[in-house]
């Protein structure tokens, strides 16, 4: 038998759908390359800097996205394997079949016969690349860079006396031996050589782009560095460089000090919130695009037929998003999700993990968001179309008699395709947002699913506390805060290309 | 016009039909009334007894449509689908999980969540409505570039931080008002004003920028450039020309939501502990108290089809040239 994979690759359905939609934007990026007005449209989102800047944090946010969307099962040792069989065979109840399955494993360590046992719990390569933050978990409560817990705790003295007293962390600023004068300076350092390492990098970056710019300009390496550095290219490249010095400056001093330090504290279970808040990362993007990918065909699809075909396809397809919308949407989303969570509660056969569980509630999400939301996509299309099938060349095409499917494909669908886009990156940051609040209110994501909807409802109840507990209220905001105004940022400056009534 | 009404009333019969259809199938043929059951008990100590039991409480016994034991009308009117769908449309919506009445519920609840959506609604239509034309007033200025950046910004902060933010800030830290709670009367005041300026602010960023937007497209036109040509002033443009035109996208947007005011807000509602229709909703999400739902989506869309109405009504109140035939 040859030795096991020293991991599982695990495929959940939104990271499935998340890399379907990164096809789906490479191969239109070799679409536009190959068609003119739409370069000229992209030409014009890259001349305005907020438009650039924008998308280099959007790079970022979707570059951890995409690592953590590449979930593993990794092997257990042999000795916690064993005890992982063995629970299983000993536990019963619905709920620990589904923790407790280890895979086959279970079954053949039971045979007699030892094989690959993978642990029940789904890691992603972004918890690889944040190990030491996933593992270094205190008691409960830590303030950023804080070197003590959040609460007293009784301590028994090397002389046998018992104290009240704040412990020491057990990670965090534990390499101090004096953290109360030490702590000021070590971070300083850290954070110098934090910079330097963003320095480095950036300019590394700077190479790299400045000789892709350069590449067939026909001038001279040097006098492309400049003319990117002083603001002087048809592109936005300063407001690009500048944004990625921004994030690489950020990124570097995390580096530096996220192993030592608790850099944004821990939560009530004393895990890393600046972990928690990287983790959040996907839940936003899966929630703000692959609703947006899974309306979009029936939106368009009944948007154009009803605008093109009139009649009772017409009257049919406006019923329908009429009784849709007569709904409040999150009445709707709250009825759809409780009937979700029941399906999803009384069918624990279907999951292997508790991963995917909670996968299954993020996308049973997502599509409960996009039937609520694709009637106003629909609305437009239907309106444009209207429009669009009186022009001079759908009536000459429909004259030569080209067929129906032909002309909505050839003529109408390219036509339209500007409100689709828009109306995607328009949604983002709505979407975004609504998430948090439908967490809040109880029927967002899964209660294990990390998010920022989680995230604030668990620190919540914390401001109430002496002395507050304030991290990670902040952390969540202000990393949707960032994430959102770069989404809608860029939505403004797409929709200003694309549109043509705004030119 | 009344012609016009009768038909628009009519028209809303089937879409009440379809709304009435869609929440019984979401309800109860998604998941059979065991499944819920099952859920409700907890999946551990559902004997058939217990589920027996739960779904006699709730009327969730009877049969789905056709009820083959009763005699004459009763076998179709002993049924779930007569019960608990049908009987929504002359607004009996039954009892809820602790036994209370849902309409008496909904009728003593209307009146807190009125009373901040209210001040609220009119608030910040004024506020958005006059910094927008301020922006507007200032176009291509510093004023309204910085004006635009702000709300953009404000846009693109949770609602959540502003009601918990508002909170912790002017109640916890200057003890000005208190956190949360609410009492009749006049009295209210004291528990209203936090609650209804945090409504205000949190939904003033895109509102402005709305108006905005409508504003300066309004003012591209020619009637703006005669007006201008006549030597009115530039204010008098504004108010007189711009914003009467203005009105019919804004009322498009507007009117639609009078009626649902009665509906509150559900943040605003839960995080301040007012008793009206938003927290009612919240609570019963979170008890999973399917009745309630189901009557809660009945009303909203019900309200939701006479703002439509509304809609056309205020049309032909701004605008001479509407006739509603």
């Amino acid at each position: 038998m040859s030795a096991p994979m020293s991991f599982q690759p695990v495929l959940l359905w939104t990271d499935l759908l998340l890399f379907v939609l990164l096809a789906v934007a490479l191969l239109a990026i070799v679409h536009v390359r190959g068609n003119e007005p739409l370069r000229a449209a992209w030409r014009k989102v890259g001349k305005r800097p907020t438009g650039m800047a924008a998308a280099a944090v959007l790079l970022a946010f979707v570059l951890v996205g995409l690592l953590d969307s590449l979930h593993y099962r990794p092997l257990l040792p042999a000795a916690q394997a064993e005890a992982s069989a063995a629970g299983a065979e000993t536990e019963n109840g619905a709920e620990a079949a589904v923790d407790a399955e280890a895979a086959t494993g279970a079954e053949s360590a039971a045979g007699g016969q030892p094989g690959p046992v993978y642990s029940t719990e789904v890691l992603s390569v972004l918890d690889a690349l944040l190990e030491p933050l996933r593992a270094q978990t205190e008691k409960t409560y830590s303030a950023p860079f804080a070197w003590q817990l959040y609460q007293r705790e009784a301590m028994e003295l090397p002389d046998g006396r018992q104290v009240r007293d704040y412990p020491r962390l057990v990670h965090g600023a534990a390499h101090l031996q004096e953290p109360e004068g030490e702590r000021a300076a070590d971070v300083a350092a850290r954070v110098a050589s934090g910079a330097g390492l963003a320095a480095v990098a950036w300019l590394l970056c700077f190479v790299v782009l400045a000789t892709i710019v350069w590449q067939g300009s026909g001038l001279g390496w040097g006098q492309v560095a400049l003319a990117m550095l002083t603001g002087h290219t048809v592109l936005a490249w300063r407001a690009a460089l500048v944004t990625l010095a921004i994030i690489l400056l950020i990124v570097g001093v995390c580096l530096e000090l996220a192993p030592l330090y608790h850099v944004l504290g821990t939560d009530k279970v004393g895990q890393d919130v600046l972990y928690l808040s990287l983790k959040s990362v996907r839940t936003a993007l899966v929630i703000g695009t692959i609703t947006t990918l899974v309306m979009m065909p029936f939106a368009v699809a009944l948007g154009i037929a009803a605008g093109y075909l009139g009649g009772w396809v017409d009257d049919a397809v406006q019923y329908v998003y009429t009784v849709l919308n007569a709904i409040p949407g999150v009445l709707l989303i709250a009825a759809a999700v409780l009937m979700m969570q029941v399906v999803i509660d009384t069918h624990p056969q279907w999951f292997d993990t508790a991963a995917e569980r909670s996968d299954a509630r993020l996308l049973a999400l997502c599509f409960i968001l996009g039937i609520t939301s694709w009637t106003g996509l629909a609305r437009l299309l239907r309106g444009e179309t209207l429009k669009l099938r009186e022009l001079e060349y759908v009536q000459a095409a429909r004259a030569f008699g080209v067929g129906t499917p032909a002309i909505l494909r050839r003529h109408i669908l390219p036509n339209v395709m500007h409100i689709v886009l828009i109306s995607l990156v328009m949604d983002f940051s709505g979407l975004v947002l609504a998430e948090a609040v439908l967490s809040y209110v109880g029927i967002g994501v899964d209660p294990t699913t990390i998010s920022f909807g989680t995230m604030i409802n668990l620190a919540r109840a914390e401001l109430a506390r002496e002395p507050m507990v304030w991290w990670s209220l902040a952390a969540a905001f202000v990393f949707m805060f960032v994430l959102v105004l770069a989404a809608n940022l860029f939505a403004d400056v797409v929709r200003d290309a694309f549109d043509p009534r705004r030119s | 016009m009344l012609a016009y009404l009768v038909r628009r009333v009519l028209y809303a019969i089937p879409i009440l039909i379809g709304v009435n259809l869609l929440t019984f199938v979401l309800f109860f043929v998604v998941n059979s009334p065991d499944d819920m059951a099952r859920m409700h008990i907890g999946v551990k100590r559902a004997t058939p007894e217990a589920i027996e039991r739960w779904k006699a409480d709730r009327g969730y016994d009877k049969p789905m449509f056709v009820n083959a034991d009763a005699e004459g009308s009763a076998r179709f009117t002993d049924t779930i689908f007569f019960d608990k769908s049908l009987r929504m449309f002359a607004l009996e919506f039954g009892r809820a999980d602790d036994g209370r009445d849902i309409g008496q519920e909904i009728r003593d609840r209307m009146g807190p969540s009125l009373a901040i959506a209210l001040p609220t609604f009119v608030l910040s239509l004024f506020a958005s409505i006059s910094l927008a034309l301020l922006l507007v007033f200032f176009r291509a200025t510093y004023l309204d570039f910085w004006g635009v950046v702000i709300c953009v910004a404000m846009m693109s902060i949770s609602s959540l931080f502003y009601i918990i933010g508002g909170q912790w800030l002017v109640s916890k830290l200057w003890a000005l008002v208190p956190i949360s709670g609410y009492a009749p009367g006049l009295d209210a005041t004291r528990f209203l004003m936090l609650p209804v300026l945090i409504s205000v602010l949190a939904g003033i960023g895109s509102s402005v920028r709305w108006y905005r937007t409508i504003f300066l497209e309004e003012i591209s036109k020619d009637y703006v450039r005669t007006a201008r040509a006549k030597g009115l002033s530039e204010l008098a443009v504004l108010f007189r020309h711009v914003l009467r035109n203005a009105l019919i996208p804004i009322l498009t947007g507007v009117v639609v939501v009078i009626p649902l005011l009665f509906m509150g807000s559900l943040l605003v509602e839960s995080f301040f502990a007012i008793p009206g229709l938003g927290s009612y909703t919240i609570d019963a999400i979170n008890a999973q108290d399917f009745a309630v739902v189901r009557a809660m989506v009945f009303i909203g869309s019900v309200l939701y089809i006479i703002g439509l109405i509304l809609t056309d009504i205020s049309y032909t109140l701004v605008d001479p040239r509407v006739r509603l035939e």
